[in-house]
């Protein structure tokens, strides 16, 4: 969903602007570092490849169809510095080449579609590899999860923006279940594609999928007919401490669902909670036959979600992504300073970025 | 979304906006949708100014108001939230038509339709009067980081190629007698979908290699640079200008 | 003959080519060049012929230095390709790409022709006039401020070639340069390509070319130089071709054309 001009008021959508901002100059520092001068190409090449790929329509059924987001399986097939930078381009070309998504909303945009969907996805999908066995199945299940719990976190994201600086009062409860809702259907369909997409790559070129790059085997090096290890083209954890990371993963995963236990729990235990909202969501009933004839989601065949106990599943899988994203955050500043120190005590020279 | 891969919007002229230069376009739209967004939602006659000042320029810029119109369907999925905010914001209800609606909902539901409305229009005047090129130097001239610009202009130099190529994969399918019907095509599209996301890397790999034979280095070479003199900025923010003169008696008045 | 590239100022003795000794296997381990040697002078216009897989495309990349790690050396005018003098090499070393999509990565063929001369720090008027120069010797000259996917596949070839001929290069490597054109073009080409007087090595399966404008050929196989003569003694030789799998398109004897001259 594009939100237009006017959407969300300006004080908040220059706020998204600035978070859009700051993420973008991230992740080109960080786009830089994983593909160097490489960046401008392949990155314009990926872009150009989401763009073409939301033209893909799946069929539904009986003439409706659904097409790809795109933000989970740039971050699965290229990294997430790169992927946020995909997507933000892409937004940014249909704002100003096709007036898709408002000038003034593309802070918004970038934000909800491009920065929390990659983030959580690639968050979420990197633990579950790491959890989860060795294997291609599990890079498959891992995109299907992560590409599922992508599109949601992406409308709550919205839904927040639009509880700040939403320029109509429409009650949070009723926005966040109508969004969250649908767009967990949505999800389904984006982690469909998305699994499969990444199955199909991972099957003929797996070196050229990021998330899975530890799975790759040792290469080897024929010289004269004499084969030789290959010289290592990045560095391959140690046993030890992968096992240490391992349980680091598991750990925290385990903590963030207790965690999301807790939320959903706090969540239909407060009386203002969603579950409320969600079971006095009391609309019209001939207005509401309007509006889903009416509605743009119509085309997905989805019901109004009234069912509370379903929007307080949601929260706790929203929760989960959410934390794993917060943990992630902190494992990466704890891990980085770590490797920095290492680097300095191999290195005296060498200076890191 | 899926508004077609080519830069269809524009259209080909030789009015005085088409002759601005870019970066002083893009300012001056952004400008304005800014001070629109601004703009309080109860001075609704604010707003009938703002759309005469498009409409002169859509005059100016000699872009038929059919083709500008037309255009304006991409908002359709808002005018759809639009309609349903009245039914589901809070707040004081009033009795039209025998359907009880919300004020409060039917302010938002106005704020989003002219706001939204304008600015799509703003855009599709810079998009149909500006080209594909002129909008990539445009954004360079305006301090957009350069790795961004660059990624920009391979996404829209490439953009045909790969829309060609599963264009392409589409027609192989269909004339082995395969169409994709329902959900369990899916495995099908998806393995198209994975097979153009390998090409299109492979050919970033190839173009990363003909831009090294030309010695590229990390930085593109600067070969054109666009400048605008005080005068075309000048009459470029006349739009802005003068919009934040109708937002400000808005809200004053 | 159009404008010259003035290669006078260098010893005119000093091969445009070298190659000695090259090996080289990818990182996935496969072995493509198992020590290749030749020597191209200044001027001459080569064929290099092989199978598929015979190791071509690997050649062609190591000779402006984007495949490094092998064993062996590659000189440029007397200029050893490594990380030192790269820059310039990659100016010495003009390669046309199989696929002018690749080729053409800017917006519009002047930005695309002028690219090369930019980066190396041309600015102005001498940049507009290289490129120009470049494309006029293409015949593409009024095509200048076009979107190059708007031009048709014989064109968007021909300005292929011309993005490499702003760098002014030493030697002009062309990897299958008559693929996907049709007879017009592939004539036209050849033309243009007759017109310079630059260092030509063309890597090719289009046999009757390489007859048509190279008097000498080298067949790479099976990562080695398997033959180096002059190109119709090579193609009449039918033991040596089969084994290399090369073959005559049906009805062509190349004993009853003229072969190409020295330039």
């Amino acid at each position: 969903m594009h939100a237009p001009d006017g959407f969300i008021n300006a004080p908040v959508s220059a706020a998204a602007g600035l978070v859009a901002v700051g993420a973008v100059a991230v992740s080109l520092r960080g786009a830089r570092r994983e593909l160097d001068e490489r960046t401008a190409p392949l990155a314009g090449l990926v872009a150009a490849f989401i763009f073409a790929v939301q033209m893909l329509n799946f069929p539904v059924a009986a003439g409706t169809s659904g097409h790809l987001l795109g933000g989970a399986l740039a971050a699965i097939l290229v990294g997430p510095y790169t992927g946020v930078l995909c997507v933000s381009v892409v937004l940014l070309m249909q704002a100003v080449l096709f007036a898709d998504g408002g000038l003034t909303a593309l802070g918004v945009n970038i934000t909800d579609m491009a920065i929390v969907t990659t983030v959580v996805a690639y968050a979420l999908f990197r633990t579950l590899v790491t959890v989860l066995p060795r294997t291609r199945r599990s890079v498959t299940v891992a995109s299907f999860i992560a590409a599922l719990v992508s599109v949601p976190a992406s409308a709550l994201v919205f839904t927040l923006l639009y509880a700040i600086g939403g320029t109509a009062d429409v009650s949070l409860g009723k926005v966040v279940t109508a969004m969250v809702g649908v767009h967990v259907l949505i999800g389904i369909g984006e982690a469909v594609i998305t699994a499969l997409t990444v199955g199909a790559v991972i099957a003929v070129r797996p070196d050229l999928v990021h998330g899975a790059r530890g799975l790759r085997q040792r290469l080897k090096l024929r010289v004269n007919g004499e084969l030789v290890d290959a010289p290592e083209t990045g560095p391959e954890p140690v046993p030890v401490t992968a096992r240490g990371q391992r349980r680091f993963w598991i750990t925290g995963l385990a903590a963030s669902l207790v965690l999301a236990g807790f939320v959903s729990f706090y969540a239909s235990a407060d009386p203002d909670g969603l579950e409320k909202v969600a079971t006095d969501h009391g609309i019209d009933e001939k207005a509401r036959e309007h509006a889903i004839a009416d509605s743009p989601l119509a085309d997905y065949g989805v019901e109004d979600v009234d069912d509370a106990r379903l929007s307080g599943g949601l929260a706790g899988v929203i929760g989960v992504g959410v934390t794993v994203v917060a943990g992630t955050g902190v494992f990466w500043v704890v891990r980085r300073r770590r490797t920095g120190e290492e680097a300095d005590v191999t290195s005296p020279s060498g200076t890191s970025v | 979304m899926g508004a077609g891969h080519a830069h269809k919007l524009y259209r080909h002229g030789h009015s005085p906006v088409h002759a601005l230069p870019p970066h002083t376009k893009l300012a001056a739209v952004f400008a304005f949708v800014l001070v629109v967004v601004s703009t309080p939602r109860e001075a609704m006659w604010a707003f009938a100014v703002h759309a005469g000042l498009l409409a002169v320029v859509a005059y100016t810029a000699r872009v038929p108001a059919g083709f500008l119109l037309k255009r304006l369907l991409i908002e359709v999925p808002f005018v759809a939230f639009a309609v349903l905010l009245p039914f589901v914001a809070e707040g004081e209800r009033v009795d039209v038509l025998g359907l009880s609606l919300s004020v409060n909902g039917l302010w938002g539901a106005w704020n989003v339709l002219a706001k939204g409305t304008l600015g799509v229009a703003a855009s599709v005047l810079l998009a149909s009067t500006t080209e594909l090129r002129e909008l990539l130097l445009g954004l360079q001239r305006l301090k957009l980081p350069p790795l961004l610009v660059q990624i920009a202009s391979f996404m829209v130099r490439y953009g045909d190629v790969i829309t060609g190529e599963m264009r392409r994969m589409r027609i192989a399918r269909e004339s082995r007698g395969f169409e994709a019907r329902g959900l369990k095509h899916w495995g099908v599209l998806a393995k198209s979908a994975g097979a153009l996301f390998i090409r299109s890397y492979e050919r970033g790999e190839r173009v990363h290699l003909a831009m090294v034979s030309r010695g590229y280095a990390g930085s593109m070479p600067v070969i054109d640079e666009v400048t605008a003199s005080r005068a075309q900025w000048s009459y470029a923010l006349t739009l802005p200008c003068a919009a934040l003169a109708v937002c400000l008696l808005g809200w004053m008045l | 003959m159009t404008n010259s590239v003035t290669t006078a100022a260098t010893d005119a003795v000093t091969a445009s080519l070298e190659v000695r000794g090259l090996a080289f296997a990818y990182p996935d381990g496969h072995q493509a060049l198992f020590g290749v040697d030749f020597t191209i002078a200044r001027g001459e216009r080569v064929a290099l012929l092989g199978p598929n897989g015979a190791g071509k495309t690997t050649l062609v990349l190591h000779l402006n230095g984007i495949l490094t790690g092998g064993t062996g050396t590659v000189t440029v005018a007397g200029l050893p390709v490594g990380k030192r003098h790269m820059a310039e090499i990659r100016r010495r070393v003009g390669i046309v790409f199989q696929d002018p999509d690749d080729q053409l990565f800017m917006p519009t063929v002047r930005e695309d022709v002028a690219f090369g001369p930019a980066a190396a720090g041309l600015r102005g008027p001498e940049l507009e006039e290289r490129v120009d120069r470049a494309l006029s010797r293409v015949g593409m000259a009024e095509f200048k401020d076009r979107p190059p996917h708007h031009l048709s596949f014989g064109q968007r070839r021909r300005v292929a070639v011309a993005t490499v001929l702003a760098m002014e290069p030493e030697i002009l490597v062309l990897d299958e340069p008559s693929s996907n054109l049709d007879p017009a073009s592939r004539r036209e080409l050849a033309d243009i390509l007759r017109s310079l007087d630059v260092t030509v090595l063309m890597v090719t399966h289009d046999l009757p070319y390489a007859l048509e404008l190279c008097p000498r050929a080298l067949i790479l196989s099976d990562g080695v130089i398997a033959a180096d003569g002059a190109t119709a003694d090579l193609l009449g030789d039918d033991e040596l071709m089969r084994a290399h799998r090369l073959e005559l398109p049906y009805g062509f004897d190349p004993r009853s054309v003229p072969a190409a001259t020295s330039p």
